[in-house]
């Protein structure tokens, strides 16, 4: 299993290496990155830390299934994380992380949520702008 | 023997050497509470279980202590009168001649813990029963595929993540060794089906009902791929 994991993170590597397909604005109103960072603090909304750790000194349960948020804006464009955000499938077919604004192809998915994209257009032109606010490797 | 058993779920990513009871990723102090049967929690249903055994069982099974070992860890077993496979607790709850117990009833909870804690310490052990594989291969597909707007496989969790954390909580192998067990998220015991149920809501899925025959496919094939590891009976978990 551990050499599944290891294998898994140098595939990752090389998923990463490749160019992404950036995609361009959902919206015409520019994302507002304050409220980005409240919806990926969220774990009923963004849910990102369940997965991810990242700059959040406030927040004790970070999960550890994915690379840290920290730096996300140095390593890839804004068209490149929006790509990520939309459907994290289409850079990475192998991909645990959920596509946020794609609600077609899933299956049983609960009464409640179905039909419906996690994040709403504008939602994720929030996250991605604050995502590009993460210069930094490390977490200040 | 031990060698035989190591090699049955080789098809799974997790080797046999490497299971992990769910026991094993807890704090130090949730397994002390497990291990002393005085401050087991869980302990309680069992007490209450031996109380309805006497009243309503007794009369045709005698002592459970040998009538009953070693019998929840075969299940789920083949139910003849349905022509389905069955686990522990629904074999209890459409007994012949007993009342009907409805799903995760506190009287059904409390004798099934009782009966399934007559074979704590012994190995899980599926029965070899070729009219189980069908379902068993359905619930080996229900457990790789992707399901809930979160759009998640247990898999993808239990076997390609186990050990790491989901936000505070460790990912555990998902081996079902310690059913109906008492969760401290709960605040009481709880079945296997339940806490299917909660993974599935947890990727935002929709649940199957209580009793449906996908649970109990799942569940023969968690048991086969636990098969080997002591049954807890009643496990405490967080
Ligand atoms: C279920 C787990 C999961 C959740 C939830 C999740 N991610 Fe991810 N994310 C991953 C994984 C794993 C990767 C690594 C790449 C891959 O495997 O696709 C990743 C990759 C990324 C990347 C690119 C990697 C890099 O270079 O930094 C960004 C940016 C990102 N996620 C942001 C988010 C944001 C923002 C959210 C919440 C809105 C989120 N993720 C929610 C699992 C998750
Ligand atoms: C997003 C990750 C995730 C997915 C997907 C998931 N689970 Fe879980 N599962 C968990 C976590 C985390 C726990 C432990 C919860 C805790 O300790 O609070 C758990 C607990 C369990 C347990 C209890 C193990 C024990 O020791 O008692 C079983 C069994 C289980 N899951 C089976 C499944 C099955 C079957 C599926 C698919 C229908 C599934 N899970 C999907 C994360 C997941
Ligand atoms: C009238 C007699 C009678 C009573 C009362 C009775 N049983 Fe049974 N039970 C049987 C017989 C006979 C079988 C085996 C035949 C069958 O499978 O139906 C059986 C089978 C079982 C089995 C499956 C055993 C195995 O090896 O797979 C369990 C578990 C069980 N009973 C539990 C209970 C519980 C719990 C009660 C009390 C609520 C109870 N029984 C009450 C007669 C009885």
């Amino acid at each position: 299993m551990r050499i599944c994991a290891t294998l898994k993170w140098l595939c990752l590597a090389a998923v990463l290496a490749l160019p992404v397909q950036a995609q361009p604005p959902l919206t015409d109103t520019p994302g507002v990155a304050e409220r980005g960072r409240a919806l990926v603090a969220d774990r009923r909304r963004g849910l990102c830390l369940l997965c991810h750790s990242g700059p959040f000194p406030e927040e004790p349960f970070q999960g550890n299934l994915a690379p840290s948020l920290a730096g996300a804006g140095a390593r890839l464009s804004e068209g490149e994380l929006r790509a990520r955000l939309i459907d994290s499938k289409s850079v990475n077919p192998d991909s645990i992380m959920p596509a946020y604004f794609r609600a077609e192809g899933l299956h049983r998915v609960g009464a409640a949520f179905a039909g419906r994209t996690i994040f709403t257009a504008q939602e994720i032109e929030d996250v991605v702008a604050w995502l590009m606010t993460l210069r930094e490797e490390r977490s200040p | 023997m031990r060698f035989l058993l190591a090699l049955l779920p080789l098809c799974l990513p997790a080797a046999a050497a490497e299971r992990r009871s769910g026991f094993d990723d807890m704090a130090p102090q949730t397994q002390a509470m497990q291990r002393d049967d005085s401050a087991n929690p869980g302990m309680l249903w069992v007490l209450e279980g031996e109380a309805l055994w006497a009243r309503g069982c007794a009369s045709c099974h005698g002592d459970a202590a040998l009538s009953m070992r070693g019998v929840a860890a075969r299940y789920p077993a083949w139910d003849a009168a349905t022509g389905a496979p069955i686990d522990l607790a629904g074999r209890i709850a459409q007994h012949q001649g007993a009342p009907r117990l409805a799903r995760e009833s506190q009287g059904l909870l409390a004798l099934t813990a009782f009966v399934a804690h007559q074979s704590r310490g012994l190995p899980i052990n599926p029965p070899e029963d070729a009219r189980l594989a069908p379902a068993r291969a359905r619930g080996a597909a229900l457990y790789t595929q992707r399901r809930g707007q979160l759009d998640l496989s247990c898999a993808q969790c239990h076997d390609d993540h186990a050990g790491r954390r989901l936000a505070g909580s460790t990912i555990p192998q998902a081996h079902p060794t310690g059913y109906p067990l008492y969760r401290l998220e709960w605040q009481g015991l709880g079945s296997l089906q339940r806490r299917l149920r909660g993974c599935m809501t947890g990727v935002r899925a929709e649940p199957f009902a209580y009793g449906a025959a996908e649970y109990v496919e799942i569940e023969l094939f968690l048991a086969r791929r636990a098969a080997g590891m002591a049954l807890e009976t009643p496990a405490v978990r967080p």
